[in-house]
């Protein structure tokens, strides 16, 4: 288990240079003259000279990545044209908006696919498993962007029953921070009317994620537990005499999760691109919408730190999966072992 | 192969793909999208209303006989300009797959033929570099430093889509240069491309057209949301995602610019994997 996780590890740091060596080209496939675009068309040349020098813009493509890479290394993705600021300072603000929000999603999306994918199992063939069917094919069809819209247009419109735009209401003050994510800092802090008004507006904005993965997973569980229920050693489990209660708790449900785990992690790092849109409908102040502002700007040094942030992120997902899978899968935890 | 051969095995296939009803629903919406496709200026009441026209004594009217979609706020027909969309996404699709397949299998190919050797290392290892994230962030990334449009969007998609069919190719590939009749070739001393494209590659195509099949959905979705974010189709010609941009600024009042567009994404992505299910069923599936 340790020298897989080792071995994941190191693939993941390989990953990571090679994306910052990508988004490194993207960068610089843009036409025009990045000091010329940082100072504006009215700057005097010798200005825009001086600051091709410092941004080492005179020098050849690999000395350029190099001292870009240094620089990243250090956490100086440097300075944001869009916002002034640096890029990091940026991205400590916005980003722990986006994790609430991931998180919130993915939650969301977990527990109702089990349920749902149980629910489909157990009467399967039952009017109950044909719309959970019916349903997964909406999700197919319908993009994150789209059903956001659609979202609005009822909550923000319809029937407003909930706040469709933003964190928090603007009269609701900002918990004190100390995560970032308001709602665990209202928590933590016991300010309550703080908390249900983040719930609030997280809501629309995770449904909206949530809708697509959250179909397709809960179809894939049943596909799974319908399949198992099927396999010989489930038979000779009921033969023995065991209650069937046990035979789902122990024997049916590990070996089930197995791919639909999998998919999960898989969904839940899709639903981070799905953030960009999502973001920008709700108006949530994330690291999605900022990068999204970023690239409708050509705001090179932002867009970089926030596809490079984002790949980290995808790639510690990856590794838990990893680990959850091993852990549920013997075959996988031993074969790595040998 | 024989005439009788023939008509034998198109019956085989077109059981195997209409055993499942919602196949065929998904083929009927695929002829009827690429129908509008092709013939867009006579199926449509209005194909003027593509271009930069502006009539505002019919702005923002509500669906009825004459516009049974509505129209937009400068008096255009949301039908006519849906279905010049079908073209759109068509295009794109089409114009992906057939630049990002090719490139994908051939290296897939050399890599899973050469497996083990630097040439596997170079190419897989940058495939796993370009599928670090989910595709639709780093398409964005790149429409959206080149100049905005069609073309950019399509560039940006077919750099994100072809590491797909590589990855899937080399795992074939990898598995098939070990069985026999490969080493034969090889014995024989069959050229390189002869093994490449006459040994290994017949025995992936049938994979490599049901995800192609499968994977006219996600195109299709990927570029709605380039046009979502102004990166794709530039106004006056239409986009499924423009246009739903454009209809969310005028909620709830002309709720009929966001509802016929979202409708329409969602009938022509279904019917596409209706169809990639069904030929996955054809093509793969118990013989």
């Amino acid at each position: 288990m340790l020298s897989f996780l080792v071995k994941r590890l190191f693939q993941g740091i390989f990953v990571i240079v090679g994306l910052s060596i990508l988004i490194f080209i993207i960068a610089r496939i843009v036409p025009g003259d990045p000091a010329r675009m940082s100072l504006g068309p009215r700057a005097p040349q010798f200005a825009v000279d001086e600051l091709r020098r410092e941004m080492h813009l005179d020098k050849s493509l690999p000395v350029q990545y190099f001292y870009w890479a240094e620089g990243v290394f250090r956490g100086d993705f440097g300075k944001s044209i869009n916002t002034k600021r640096a890029v990091n300072t940026d991205i400590r603000e916005f980003l722990p908006a986006t994790l609430e929000l991931a998180l919130l999603s993915g939650i969301l999306f977990i527990i109702l696919a089990i349920l749902l994918g149980l629910l489909a199992a157990k009467h399967h063939d039952k009017w109950v498993d044909n719309l959970i069917r019916g349903l997964s094919y909406v999700g197919i069809a319908l993009p994150a962007f789209v059903v956001a819209e659609l979202l609005l247009l009822l909550f923000g419109y319809v029937w407003p029953i909930i706040p469709v735009l933003g964190r928090l209401s603007p009269e609701t003050g900002a918990p004190t921070h100390i995560t970032g994510l308001f709602t665990l800092d209202s928590l933590l802090t016991g300010n309550f009317t703080a908390f249900f008004n983040a719930l609030a507006h997280l809501i629309l904005p995770a449904l909206a994620l949530a809708t697509g993965p959250l179909f397709q997973e809960a179809r894939l569980l049943r596909a799974s537990l319908v399949d198992n229920m099927g396999k010989e050693y489930i038979s000779v489990a009921t033969g023995y005499g065991l209650p069937s209660r046990v035979i789902t708790k122990k024997y049916l449900l590990k070996p089930s999760f197995i791919p639909v785990v999998s998919v999960m992690g898989m969904d839940l790092a899709s639903l981070m691109g799905n953030a960009f849109l999502v973001e920008k409908i709700f108006d949530w102040p994330g690291i999605s919408r900022y990068g999204m502002n970023a690239m409708m700007n050509k705001d090179l040094n932002a867009i970089s730190a926030v596809i490079l942030v984002f790949g980290i992120i995808f790639f510690i997902v990856n590794i838990i999966v990893d680990i959850i899978v091993a852990s549920l899968d013997p075959r996988i935890r031993l074969g790595a072992k040998s | 192969m024989t005439k009788a051969q023939f008509k034998e095995n198109t019956h085989l296939y077109w059981y195997k793909f209409s055993r499942n009803k919602l196949s065929v629903v998904g083929l009927c919406i695929v002829l009827l999208s690429v129908f509008f496709a092709l013939f867009a200026e006579v199926a449509t009441p209005y194909p003027q209303h593509v271009k930069a026209f502006v009539d505002y004594s019919q702005a923002g009217l509500a669906p009825s006989k004459a516009f049974i979609c509505g129209t937009d706020i400068y008096g255009r027909d949301i039908f006519t300009r849906l279905i010049f969309s079908f073209r759109g996404a068509l295009l794109m699709t089409v114009i992906v797959l057939s630049i990002s397949v090719p490139v994908g299998v051939f290296l897939g190919l050399i890599a899973g033929y050469n497996h083990g050797t630097w040439v596997d290392i170079v190419i897989m290892r940058t495939v796993d570099v370009f599928l670090a994230l989910p595709s639709i962030i780093l398409a964005m990334a790149i429409a959206a430093v080149l100049e905005p449009g069609m073309k950019s969007s399509m560039i940006a998609v077919t750099a994100m889509w072809w590491p797909w069919y590589t990855r899937q190719v080399y795992g074939m590939a990898s598995s098939l240069r070990n069985e026999y009749f490969v080493k034969n070739a090889e014995l024989i001393g069959a050229s390189r491309f002869h093994i490449l494209f006459r040994e290994i590659l017949p025995n992936c195509l049938s994979s490599i057209f049901t995800k192609m099949a499968l994977d006219v959905g996600w195109v299709i979705l990927i570029g709605a949301a380039l046009s979502f974010v102004g990166l794709g189709e530039q106004p006056p010609t239409p986009g499924f995602g423009q246009m739903i941009s454009e209809g969310a600024r005028y909620m709830p009042d002309l709720w009929w610019m966001t509802i016929f567009p979202a409708l329409a994404i969602a009938f022509i992505i279904l019917g596409f994997n209706f169809f990639g299910d069904g030929i996955r069923d054809m093509l793969e599936r118990g013989r």
